[in-house]
C-alpha cells in the first residue's frame, strides 16, 4: 500500500559537508526569524533594543516587553516546533506510515480532554495545571491509539492507524464537548487554548517542560541510525540484527516525550509533525541521523512564521496558531494521501 | 439453500432477502414502539405507558397536561432521533458498502464535520438567523464536503481508500475552521453552537420532523432500489465491472443518496456520531451482508439506538441532560474498538 523508501548504498554515504552546511543554514534563518519575532507585535520594537535588552537592561517597556513577552513566546514556538517535527518524523520513520502526526493520531484531542476535565474539576485556569493535564493526556491516547491501531487487519498500517486515531478524536472529543455545554465557565476558560496558541507563555513554563524535550531530542537524535533501519521494514531491521522491541519502546518514550510537552506548551497545533519531515526527505532521502535534526530546525522555523503570521494578519487581533498551520497543513497531507497511498 | 431464502417475484421486481429478515424486522418494529413509549413517558412529569398509547390515538387519559407534553414536547423528538438514527444507519451502511471498509462511517469520514462546520458559522456569526436556515447550511456544508473529497478521491477512478483518508484530511480543516468560531465567537452563541455540535434532539418540534421527513421519502427508497448495486460494488471494482456495473456511475448515484441522509440527519440533529458504524454491523449479525435486508434492518436499529440514546442521556444524570451524541460516542467507541480485533482474527 505504500511505496517502500528505498535507501541505495550512495545515499546513505552522502557527503556528510553538504548536509552539514545546510543544517547551519538552517540554524541561522532560525535565528533571523527569532529576532523578527521579537522585535514584531502590538508595539514594534526596534531591532537595537533586543540587544540592550540584554546587554544593558534598564526597565523600561520595550526591554521588558522584550524579556516576559516576546522572547518567551519566541522560544516556546521553537520549542514547540522542533518537538512536533521531530515527533512527526519518529512516528513516520517507525510504522512507515506517511500520515502519522500527533494531530491526526488523535493525541491532541487526549490532551485537549485532560485539559479541559482538569479546568472543569479544579476550576484552575492555570497554564502549568494544562501542561501537567495535556501531558498526561497526550500519553494515555498516544499508547491508546497505537495498541487500537495494530489490534486491526494488518498490524499498525496507516490506514488502521489513520482511521483508529479518528475514532478515537471522535470519541474523545465527544466527551470533551460534553463537557463544556455542562460548564460555560470551563469553556470560557479554555476556549483560545483549545485552538493552539502560544500567547501568554512565560519564561516558567518554558523551562519547566524544556528537561523533556531535551530527553526527548536527545534520545531521538541518537535512534537516528535504528530509525533508518526500521524505515526499511521491521522484517529487515530484523534480519540486520536490530533489537526491534527495544527501538520501538525508545522510540515511543521520545515520541510521548515530545508530543506531550508540545501539547503542553502550547495546546493541540496540528500539522507541523506531518509536514516538516516530508520536507526534510525532499532534501535528504532516507538517512535518520540527518533527517531528525533537520525536522528540529525546520519545524522550529516553520512554527516561528506560522506564529508571526497569527499576531499580525488581523492586527491587534490574534489568531490561534493551530488554526493556522491546519489551515496550511491540511491540503499538504491531502497531497501526501494521494501521492504516497497507493491503492 | 432455498430454505435460508425467500426470493420475492413479480413481473416488475425480483429481488431475495434472508429469510430471518422479517422476523427480526418485526421485531425491531416492537422494540422500537416500546422504546418510543419508554422515552415519552420518562421525564421530569412521568406518563404511564397506557396514557401515552391512549393519547397518541387521540382518546381521552382526564389529564390536559398529557395532550401538551406529549403532543408539543416529547413525541417529536422522540420522532426526529428516531429518524435522525434511521438516516445516519442509512448513510453508514452504504459507505460500509462503497468503502468496503468496515469502520467506514460518515463522521469518521469527514462528511459530518463539514455539515457541522457551516451550521456553526450560522449560529455563530449569524445569531438572529431563523431556525429553519440551519439545516439547509448543513446540508450544504455536507454536500460541498462530499464533492471536495469525492473529486479529491478521484484517481483513474474513485478509490476506497483515498475516500477515507481524505475524508480525515478534510475534516481536519474543517474544524480547525470550526475551532476558530468557537474561540471568537459570543460565549452564548459558542454554547449554543456546541450542544448542536455534540449532537442533540433537545427542543424538536414538529418543525423538525416535517423537514426532515422529505428527505427520508426521497431518499430512503432510492437507497432501497440501489441496494443491488451496492452489492456488486461490495465484491470490488474488477468483480462489479465484469458483472456488468457502470461502477463510477452507480457509486456517484450511492454516494449522493449517503450524502443526502447523512447531511439531512445531521442538519437535523447535529452531529450523532458512531450510529453510522454500529448499526450496519449490528445489522449484518442479524441479517448476513445482503443489502436488500441489511439496509432496512440497520436504519431500524439506528432509529432504536438514538431513541434509546436519547433517553439515557436525558435520565441518566437527570438533571442535568447529556447530548445524545455523547451516549451515542460512549457506546460507540468500545464497539469500534471490538470490531479492529474481530477483523484481525478473520
Amino acid at each position: 500500500m505504500i511505496k517502500a523508501t528505498t535507501l541505495s548504498p550512495r545515499e546513505l554515504k552522502k557527503p556528510p559537508i553538504t548536509a552539514f552546511f545546510g543544517l547551519i543554514l538552517g540554524l541561522c534563518m532560525l535565528l533571523i526569524c527569532l529576532v523578527y519575532s521579537v522585535t514584531l507585535g502590538a508595539a514594534e520594537i526596534p531591532l537595537g533594543k533586543i540587544l540592550t535588552s540584554f546587554l544593558a537592561f534598564d526597565g523600561s517597556y520595550d526591554h521588558l516587553v522584550i524579556q516576559t513577552v516576546r522572547l518567551p513566546r519566541s522560544l516556546i514556538a521553537i520549542l514547540v516546533g522542533s518537538s512536533l517535527a521531530v515527533s512527526g518524523a519518529l512516528m513516520q520513520g517507525l510504522t512507515r506510515n506517511p500520515l502519522a502526526d500527533p494531530g491526526i493520531l488523535g493525541i491532541e484531542s487526549g490532551a485537549a480532554l485532560f485539559v479541559v476535565v482538569a479546568t472543569f474539576i479544579f476550576g484552575s485556569s492555570s497554564l502549568n495545571v494544562y501542561a501537567l493535564a495535556a501531558f498526561l493526556g497526550a500519553g494515555v491516547i498516544a499508547v491508546l491509539v497505537y495498541i487500537l491501531g495494530s489490534l486491526g487487519r494488518g498490524g499498525a498500517t496507516p490506514l488502521n492507524l489513520t482511521v483508529a486515531g479518528a475514532a478515537l478524536t471522535a470519541l474523545i472529543s465527544s466527551f470533551t464537548t460534553g463537557i463544556l455545554i455542562v460548564s460555560q465557565q470551563t469553556l470560557e476558560q479554555v476556549r483560545f487554548w483549545l485552538a493552539g496558541s502560544l500567547s501568554g507563555r512565560d519564561f516558567n513554563l518554558f523551562l519547566q517542560l524544556l528537561p523533556f524535550v531535551g530527553i526527548g531530542l536527545v534520545v531521538a537524535f541518537a535512534l537516528g541510525r535504528q530509525i533508518t533501519t526500521m524505515s526499511l521494514g521491521e522484517d529487515v531491521a530484523k534480519g540486520l540484527g536490530q533489537q526491534t522491541a527495544w527501538i520501538k519502546i525508545f522510540t515511543a518514550i521520545s515520541v510521548v516525550l515530545l508530543a506531550g510537552s508540545s501539547v503542553a506548551l502550547a495546546g493541540p497545533i496540528g500539522f507541523i509533525g506531518l509536514v516538516v519531515p516530508h520536507i526534510v526527505r525532499f532534501y535528504i532521502k532516507a538517512d535518520y541521523r540527518w533527517i531528525l535534526p533537520y525536522c528540529a530546525v525546520l519545524g522550529a522555523i516553520l512554527l516561528l512564521i506560522a506564529d508571526i503570521a497569527a499576531r499580525v494578519l488581523l492586527k491587534p487581533q490574534e489568531l490561534p496558531v493551530g488554526v493556522m498551520t491546519a489551515i496550511v497543513g491540511a491540503p499538504f497531507f491531502v497531497y501526501l494521501a494521494k501521492s504516497k497511498v497507493k491503492k | 439453500m432455498s430454505f435460508d431464502w425467500l426470493v420475492i417475484r413479480s413481473q416488475a421486481i425480483s429481488f431475495r432477502i434472508d429469510r430471518r429478515v422479517p422476523i427480526i424486522l418485526l421485531c425491531l418494529a416492537v422494540a422500537i414502539a416500546v422504546a418510543m413509549v419508554m422515552n415519552v413517558g420518562r421525564g421530569e412529569y412521568p406518563i404511564s405507558p397506557l396514557d401515552i398509547v391512549k393519547t397518541i390515538l387521540g382518546l381521552d387519559t382526564g389529564n390536559p397536561d398529557h395532550q401538551f407534553v406529549i403532543q408539543s414536547l416529547r413525541l417529536p423528538r422522540t420522532l426526529v432521533a428516531f429518524m435522525v438514527g434511521m438516516a445516519l444507519a442509512i448513510s453508514g451502511t452504504i459507505f460500509q458498502g462503497l468503502t468496503r471498509n468496515p469502520l467506514a462511517d460518515p463522521g469518521i469520514i469527514g462528511i459530518n464535520a463539514g455539515a457541522s462546520l457551516a451550521a456553526v458559522t450560522v449560529i455563530i456569526l449569524f445569531p438572529s438567523a431563523p431556525i429553519y436556515t440551519l439545516p439547509l447550511s448543513a446540508f450544504a456544508g455536507a454536500l460541498l464536503m462530499a464533492i471536495l473529497i469525492y473529486s479529491l478521491a478521484w484517481n483513474n477512478g474513485s478509490s476506497p481508500i483515498l475516500l477515507i483518508l481524505m475524508g480525515v484530511g478534510l475534516s481536519a480543516i474543517a474544524s480547525a475552521i470550526t475551532s476558530l468560531m468557537i474561540t471568537f465567537g459570543e460565549i452564548n452563541d459558542v454554547s449554543n453552537a456546541l450542544v448542536w455540535l455534540a449532537g442533540s434532539v433537545y427542543g424538536r418540534t414538529w418543525e423538525q420532523v416535517f423537514s426532515l421527513l422529505p428527505w427520508l421519502i426521497v431518499f430512503v427508497p432510492m437507497a432501497l432500489t440501489l441496494t443491488r448495486h451496492l452489492n456488486a460494488l461490495n465484491l470490488g471494482d474488477d468483480v462489479a465491472k465484469s458483472l456488468g456495473s457502470q461502477v463510477e456511475w452507480q457509486r456517484g448515484l450511492l454516494v449522493l443518496v449517503g450524502v443526502a441522509l447523512a447531511g439531512a440527519g445531521v442538519a437535523t440533529a447535529g452531529n450523532i456520531g458512531f450510529i453510522g458504524l454500529i448499526a450496519p454491523h449490528l445489522g449484518r449479525q442479524l441479517v448476513g451482508g445482503t443489502h436488500e435486508g441489511l439496509i432496512p434492518t440497520s436504519a431500524l436499529l439506528g432509529g432504536v439506538i438514538v431513541v434509546m440514546a436519547d433517553l439515557l442521556g436525558r435520565t441518566l444524570f437527570a438533571p442535568i441532560e447529556f447530548p445524545c451524541g455523547v451516549v451515542t460516542a460512549a457506546i460507540g467507541a468500545p464497539y469500534f474498538l471490538y470490531l479492529l480485533i474481530r477483523n484481525r482474527k478473520k
